[in-house]
């Protein structure tokens, strides 16, 4: 198991890693904190020509505090420093508590945030939690720079709308409106294993305690995050009534997601435990949003 | 004697250097001029070998060589016979068919080698290994067990007439006789599925052959060094002294490493001494998942016939035992089951007829258990479906057929594993099983805690699991000790070491003898240069047979130092006592000799030595038990469920195991937690998914689902000592026992969980997605 012979780059600045995506476009494969790629490359799943480590450019690593009371995350941000992070757990509570469900210690000192979202697979929490909590990525390339929302971003299965000559730089977390709850629920074979299925919702209830906004995204249920569109249009409006999440989660398990079947959990599986998980992540994030008033 | 080390929490000697990183395992090995080797291995399960085409490769830059079967000429021929039928037994069929070094016509699983690349670097010889080109004629794929044996079924080999590779009968007593008289009859199918020994080193080959002294080392994670040596040098030629094979520190065996020759083994010191430069080889992790063996794969029909009070008449079990593409290990596994099938209930009757089957699976061997977990899992499920139709508790149901203490050495009518009658030495079953009900609480959790749990809407579930071991067969093993002129002791023995603690457990049994600290006495394990008579560490064998030897050349020792001692100090030798490297004349402590002066006066440079005398204070001896040695155990366990996704919590864990003398409780302990981790994994997360061409689906840690810490539950360990009747030291081995109850155990607990649902679990092993298949099925039925 050892990879296929390949050109390494280790620039250390953006601009220079930004050329090389310029020069080598397809034949370039980025190196963040390689927990999927180094796997990869090593069974010779994918075998890049051009390696372009991303480790020694400082200025990607960073967690600050975003002007509209979010956050703003450089993409080579390590999952130890987002889970360790006090600024996280006050102004992002949902990816403080979803950060240590994520692989286990090991890959977490090694894996960064960007990795995750660059990488797009619809098993991953961050790919998850940035559709919920409604981010934005900024992408650059040697001549600019442009925003995308990720509820856009994630396109296919490990596809996103990133060009070959495009480096993920920084995501945009939203704060969450008064009066929110959120949910992150998964059940996985090991704690550290990608999860069978998971839930992220976050919630919004108005003056009179109705649900105003709800987001509810499924993890490993299809090729993509899977937005649960249809389950939370029966709560818009609604009292989070016992009956109504249960009516919520049902529609998210048969209607919203596209679950396939592998050696760990069948599709019919995948959807009982959508529909459980659902319930029980509404259940928790319309409780924390009462709560939260 | 006051046992001053034997049975003592002794921390082991060889943990600093492995902690810190000071132990050389295989891939520390490095020799000037190394070259690494890659395999190209088949894709396919089963398919016909056209035409290979190496002329790329060998013209990849920085390859030195590449070898096919052609390519080895004379020298190609298949491993040897591992276990070879029982010799005495009636009505046994036996098709034996072993691995190749190479695939010369046939590819019989995914991953058989096709061929090698020698390379300066691993990762040229693994870029080479692509600029092969193989024409494949694809064939389909025998996979399942009966349809393996129906009459137009694809053959695994060729010229036999079916895939039937074995079949014995055994038989005790009358079960038809036995089941006419029964009150109930039941019937069931039990399917037990394949896992991976997956330990935490793969496997790996150095072999260096040195010219000019026309000697050949080989550095082998094998647990059998001695049987490597002398098969390596019969089939390169030479003689066995001009090879030495040692099994340095090896990151776990569990049965695997004990298969010889595995095709790299054949391989790798050949292209060695063809080549005349080192050569090493290190299986990865994707390779150890077709190459290395695996086990546990039957499908059996049982019946069990019990009376109206519950006790057992008569057990029928026919089984399909899978033995993959070849079938070296014999017999051992299938006579494993039979040898547990009856678990340690007093059954007067028993009928058993097993077949083994060729699959264009990966070679079958034993891995940790080794066919025992299959048998005990067989007959616990039986007892508990047994109590449920008796309407009696399972507990009960389980007392009422143990051995009963005075029925030892008790005496089953059938073989085991070694050929040798089964009988179990000695033993008091009740005690174990009452210790662990009283370890976990069983009475008060039954009666008081469980009912709360359910109205609270918990589904939590106990479960009590007793089971026996045959431990600590023959043939022999011999060890040698030697008094240094420092005064340190040293002790070398012919069997592998894979984590066991050989170099505390047998220094105990020499500190003991001889009166030294135990870190005074150095073991050396593995090294056929410094012992080469015996034959390997498995079948919870190290302690027992090797721990025996070693404690029967320190105590000729000990007569030595006695002897010349009494001498030297001139006092009789009955007022001598070894205590702190010294011999002292008990009454008169001054009076003292150390062992080093002893150590010198008996190998003296000058001066005359008495006729018939050997020099030095040293002896070789060694241990063949009569038959093995039985140990036996209770497993406990409180299971939380969760009904909605599956999910499980071990609330609380208890073994209780009776293994004669302990000789070291730290380790004994550290055998159990291993063995219950394994056990765990056969139990709910390691199952080896093969799909309808053979195909290996989960072949990496990502997808097969090794018990890491976050799974395993606090263990709590309880020991009774019933001493062995058949070895000085009184001991039986325990290296598999942690495992063997664990599946049955985990099944009962979710069954008892579940109480409100008909859920009867006949499979091993489960996940959480086969639990709710499972609750499913019931509901609509």
């Amino acid at each position: 198991m050892k990879p296929a012979p390949f050109e390494y780059h280790a620039p250390t600045t953006t601009e220079e890693a930004l050329s090389l995506l310029a020069e080598h476009g397809y034949d370039a494969k980025i190196l963040a904190g390689g927990q999927s790629l180094i796997p990869m490359m090593n069974f010779r799943l994918v075998q890049p020509a051009i390696l372009v480590d991303l480790n020694n450019i400082p200025d990607l690593a960073y967690i600050n505090p975003g002007d509209d009371g979010g956050l703003r995350l450089g993409s080579m941000t390590r999952h130890h420093q987002v889970e360790t992070s006090p600024l996280v757990a006050e102004r992002a509570p949902l990816i403080h508590e979803t950060m240590p469900k994520i692989a286990y210690p090991q890959v977490r000192s090694r894996g960064t945030f960007g990795g995750s979202i660059s990488h797009a697979d619809p098993s991953a929490e961050l790919v998850a939690l940035s559709v919920a909590l409604d981010g934005n990525f900024r992408l650059r390339n040697r001549d600019g720079e442009r925003w995308t929302p990720a509820r856009e971003f994630f396109v296919g299965l490990f596809t996103t709308v990133l060009e070959p000559n495009e480096l993920l730089v920084e995501a945009s977390l939203p704060p969450m409106p008064p009066h929110s709850g959120w949910s992150l629920k998964e059940v996985a074979r090991r704690p550290h294993d990608f999860a069978l299925i998971g839930v992220a919702a976050v919630v919004t209830l108005d003056e009179k305690g109705l649900c105003q906004q709800a987001r509810m995204v499924l993890i490993s249920a299809g090729d993509v995050p899977m937005v649960a569109h249809k389950a939370v249009e029966l709560l818009k409006g609604q009292a989070p009534t016992a009956e109504a999440i249960k009516a919520a989660a049902e529609v998210a398990a048969t209607e919203d997601i596209d679950p396939s079947s592998d050696i760990h959990a069948t599709a019919e599986f995948r959807r009982h435990l959508a529909n459980v998980l659902s319930r029980r992540a509404l259940e928790q994030a319309f409780q924390r949003a009462a709560e939260n008033k | 004697m006051i046992k001053k080390f034997i049975g003592k929490r002794v921390m082991r000697n060889e943990d600093p250097r492995l902690l810190t990183g000071q132990a050389q395992f295989v891939d520390d090995v490095e020799i000037p001029g190394m070259l690494h080797a890659a395999f190209l291995r088949s894709d396919y399960a089963h398919a016909r070998l056209l035409s290979i085409d190496v002329s790329a490769a060998r013209q990849h830059p920085g390859v030195v060589a590449v070898f096919t079967a052609e390519d080895m000429g004379d020298d190609w021929f298949p491993g040897p016979p591992l276990v070879s039928p029982p010799p005495t037994a009636k009505d046994v069929t036996f098709h034996s068919r072993r691995q190749v070094p190479l695939v010369k016509d046939k590819v019989r699983h995914a991953g058989e080698a096709i061929a090698v690349v020698i390379a300066e670097s691993r990762y040229i010889a693994e870029d080479a290994v692509e600029d092969i080109l193989v024409e494949f004629e694809p064939l389909e794929a025998v996979v399942d067990l009966e349809k393996a044996l129906e009459v137009n079924s694809v053959l695994v080999h060729d010229d036999l007439e079916s895939n039937l590779a074995a079949q014995m009968f055994q038989q005790k007593g009358d079960y038809e006789a036995a089941r006419q008289q029964a009150d109930l009859v039941i019937q069931r199918r039990i399917v037990i599925e394949r896992g991976a020994a997956a330990a935490m080193e793969n496997r790996g080959i150095v072999a260096h052959w040195d010219a000019k002294s026309q000697h050949l080392t080989i550095w082998d994670t094998t647990q059998a060094p001695i049987p490597i040596r002398n098969g390596t040098a019969a089939r390169l030629g030479l003689s066995e002294h001009q090879v030495r094979v040692i099994a340095p520190f090896i990151g776990g065996g569990f049965g695997p490493k004990i298969m010889m020759f595995y095709a790299e083994e054949l391989v790798i010191p050949w292209a060695a001494k063809k080549l005349n430069r080192p050569v090493k080889w290190i299986e990865d992790r994707r390779e150890n998942f077709y190459a290395t063996t695996q086990e546990r794969g039957q499908v059996h029909d049982v019946e069990i016939a019990l009376s109206r009070d519950g006790h057992i008449l008569g057990l029928k079990d026919n089984f399909l035992h899978d033995t993959g593409a070849y079938d070296p290990y014999g017999l051992t596994i299938p006579l494993n089951t039979q040898s547990h099938d009856m678990g340690g209930y007093d059954i007067k009757n028993y009928s058993s007829e097993f077949k083994v089957v060729f699959t264009n699976k990966t070679i079958v061997t034993p891995v940790r258990g080794a066919g025992r977990p299959q048998g005990i899992f067989v007959i616990e499920r039986m007892m508990d479906a047994a109590a449920k139709e008796l309407g009696m508790d399972a507990v009960e149901i389980r007392k009422r057929n143990l051995i009963p203490p005075e029925a030892f050495p008790y005496e089953h009518k059938i073989i085991d594993q070694a050929f040798a009658p089964l009988i179990f030495d000695s033993g008091n079953y009740k005690a174990v099983v009452d210790k662990a009900l009283d370890m976990i609480g069983y009475d008060k959790f039954v009666k008081e805690e469980q009912p709360h749990l359910r109205v609270d809407g918990k589904y939590v579930g106990i479960a009590i699991a007793p089971f026996v071991e045959t431990t600590g067969v023959g043939p022999y093993e011999g060890a040698r000790v030697t008094v240094e002129a420092s005064g340190k002791i040293n002790v070398a023995t012919g069997i592998g070491t894979q984590g066991q603690g050989h170099f505390t457990s047998f220094a105990q049994i020499v500190a003991e003898q001889l009166g030294v600290e135990v870190n005074d006495v150095r073991i050396v394990t593995g090294d056929t240069t410094e012992f080469h008579w015996g034959t390997g560490t498995f079948a919870s064998r190290g302690a027992v047979v090797a721990g025996n030897a070693v404690h029967a050349a320190s105590s000729i020792v000990r007569k030595k130092i006695l002897k010349l001692a009494s001498k030297v100090l001139e006092a009789p030798e009955d007022e001598l006592e070894l205590e702190d490297g010294q011999v002292r004349v008990a009454d008169i402590p001054q009076k003292s000799v150390s062992l080093g002066e002893l150590a010198v006066l008996a190998n003296p440079l000058r001066g005359a030595v008495e006729p018939g005398t050997e020099p030095g204070l040293e002896s070789t001896a060694y241990f063949g038990p009569q038959y093995g040695a039985t140990a036996f155990g209770t497993h406990a366990m409180i299971l939380e469920v969760d009904p909605e996704t599956m999910m499980i919590k071990i609330r609380r864990y208890v073994t209780v195991e009776d293994c004669g003398t302990v000789l070291n409780p730290l380790i004994l302990e550290g055998q159990i937690h291993g063995g219950v981790s394994m056990g765990l994994g056969n139990a709910y997360y390691e199952k080896l998914h093969f799909d309808e061409n053979g195909q290996l689906l989960n072949a990496s840690f990502a997808d097969y689902l090794v018990v890491s810490a976050t799974e395993m539950p606090r263990i709590e360990v309880g020991h009774l000592e019933t001493r062995s009747t058949l070895n000085e030291l009184g001991a039986k081995g325990v290296g598999e026992a942690g495992a063997i109850p664990v599946p049955a155990l985990f099944a009962q607990a979710l069954e008892n969980a579940f109480h409100d649902r008909k859920l009867e679990i006949l499979e091993m092993p489960l996940s959480p997605n086969r639990l709710f298949e499972l609750l499913n099925e019931e509901k609509s039925r």
